[in-house]
């Protein structure tokens, strides 16, 4: 590979501008907003943001946040394997529809996947009148936070695992059958082993995505403050009552965890490119 | 090139599409079903007369117009970044690639309050900006600034492959030609690299046109001016006006499949033109 390019008129000027743009914007875009989160965060010092991190409010919607995230992720982690699997071993019609079909909740708006949910299950339907009067409820509780994060957050691993598990062929898969092999154990030693990194990878975005969603949970939950606030609307709340240092304070643990996520994606990554 | 087989001689075909359709049934059909008909008890003039109101005909300009423009900035931001991510070799570099995801990766809620900050009076670049008479925060500009944020990384990451797999020869055989740098861009660079531009900026515009998060905490959300449809669909279902939220979002809904598709068929312009090079 050759590292740099030759040409005499692309003068180093070309090179230098580019470098300087993408410096530029990034600081603006990346390095600017950190900043600003974590200034604030420690504006009034260490001692007030241990108290906005300890609060019962935000310890509170961390146990919620973390419950939706271990609920949602491994459901979404078996279908989206299974659905990977269907699609990407076999040929059938339909199968370029259904692969449009999952890219869906990534193409409408947060919001509207909430409204989804709120309208099926609210208290003005036939269905939600029904739930009521079974004393179920989902909208504007847990369930349904669950339900809004499951379906924003579907796309990932099916969309990590489908170019990977084709590109895999079924060359391994078949080999191990025909050595008497049966269907379940081909999956567990064979193909999971195969596709383990593009999981993993799969996982770390459906979790960040979990643990971060706003416009679904703010819908379904109603943006009702207490019980059903998750972190991410915990800091929306603090942030318009104007309890900045307590608002990025919460956003400074989000952040971190971001910080992970880029990490482990990277370092995913990578593994993916050497296995290719 | 992957040879399609008709058979395949796995075990479990019936079994795995049947869950995961079951699956996608009660999690995507359903909650689409029930938004479309609740839509569809509506009859048109109530549909007509609901999206034509004039606060809602500004919310649908005001999101356009900006996914539009942070769309495009977020273009022309993005192609120098891949170019310059792809073609040079300077300190930092695998960092920087790594900090491009980061609004992949920061909730949108944080990056939306982290963004209001910065451009109020008082913040890093607000303090700088607004005694120039740019006030960014609470206006239309805000709202710009929240999409270029989170739409960017998507034209930096569709561009980068296709500039890596740009035949370096063919460049340099036509600078040999004596092409000059204009020549090269618009004969070489630009049309190989246009299918893959259009794509990153097409999935920025349509993640623009739905955002929520990034936008309601920098904006200063007022009806007719800085007001976007997401913000509106959660006014209407705060307010109860269920029917007013289902006619926007199925709107919403419609232009989602409209984007899906062309983004679906720039992407296979954009296999073709790989496969022919």
């Amino acid at each position: 590979m050759m590292q740099k390019t030759s040409f005499a008129n692309e003068s180093l000027w070309v090179k230098r501008a580019g470098i300087l743009i993408t410096l530029g914007f990034l600081a603006v875009f990346i390095v600017l907003p950190l900043y600003t989160i974590f200034s604030e965060a420690f504006r009034s010092g260490v001692a007030v943001y241990k108290k906005a991190v300890t609060s019962p409010e935000v310890l509170s919607s961390i146990r919620l946040t973390l419950t939706v995230a271990l609920v949602c992720v491994p459901i979404n982690t078996i279908f989206g394997t299974l659905l990977a699997w269907s699609i990407a071993k076999y040929s059938f019609r339909g199968k370029k529809a259904l692969t449009t079909l999952i890219e869906l909740p990534f193409a409408v708006s947060p919001v509207i996947a909430g409204l989804m949910f709120v309208l099926l299950f609210g208290a003005h339907g036939g269905l939600g009148r029904w739930l009521q009067s079974m004393d179920i409820k989902i909208v504007f509780a847990l369930p349904g936070i669950i339900l809004a994060t499951t379906f924003v957050t579907f796309p990932f691993i099916a969309r990590t695992l489908i170019p990977l598990m084709e590109s895999l062929g079924n060359d391994d898969e078949e080999a191990a059958l025909t050595l008497g092999a049966s269907g379940l154990q081909t999956f567990f030693k064979i193909t999971l082993s195969n596709i383990k990194w593009g999981l993993l990878y799969g996982i770390i975005l459906t979790n960040a995505r979990a643990i971060g969603e706003y416009g679904a949970v703010a819908v379904v939950s109603g943006l009702i403050r207490g019980e059903t606030t998750t972190l991410p609307l915990t800091i929306g709340f603090l942030f318009d009552e104007y309890a900045f240092s307590a608002a990025f304070a919460a956003a400074s643990l989000l952040t971190l965890l971001a910080f992970v996520t880029l990490i482990l994606k990277s370092a995913m990554e990578r593994r993916l490119k050497a296995s290719d | 090139m992957k040879i399609i087989k008709t058979k395949s001689a796995l075990p479990g075909f019936g079994i795995t599409l049947g869950l995961s359709l079951t699956y996608l049934s009660l999690l995507l059909l359903i909650p689409l079903a029930a938004l479309t008909l609740y839509a569809a008890r509506l009859s048109w003039g109530e549909m007509v007369h609901i999206l034509t109101d004039r606060r809602v005909l500004s919310a649908f300009y005001v999101s356009f117009v900006s996914a539009g423009m942070a769309a495009l900035i977020a273009g022309m931001f993005g192609l120098v970044i891949a170019w310059t991510l792809t073609r040079y070799r300077f300190i930092g570099q695998r960092i920087i690639d790594a900090a491009i995801d980061l609004p992949f990766a920061i909730p949108t809620a944080v990056a939306g309050i982290a963004l209001a900050v910065m451009f109020s009076k008082n913040g890093v670049l607000g303090k700088v900006l607004t005694p120039l008479g740019w006030d960014i925060a609470l206006s239309k500009a805000g709202i710009v600034i929240a999409l270029i944020f989170i739409g960017f990384p998507f034209v930096v990451r569709t561009l980068q492959p296709v500039i890596k797999a740009l035949d370096k020869e063919v460049e340099e055989a036509a600078v040999s030609l004596g092409a000059n740098t204009r020549q090269r861009l618009l004969k070489i660079i630009f049309p190989a690299i246009m299918p893959a531009w259009l794509t990153g900026m097409a999935l920025a515009f349509a993640r623009g046109i739905g955002e929520y998060a990034t936008i309601i905490f920098i904006s200063s959300n007022m009806p007719f001016q800085t007001e976007i449809v997401p913000l509106l669909i959660v006014k209407k279902l705060l307010q109860f006006d269920y029917t007013g939220a289902a006619a926007l979002g199925t709107m919403m809904l419609v232009l989602a499949f409209i984007l899906l598709f062309i983004i679906n068929a720039l992407q296979s312009w954009m296999k073709k033109r790989e496969s022919s090079t």
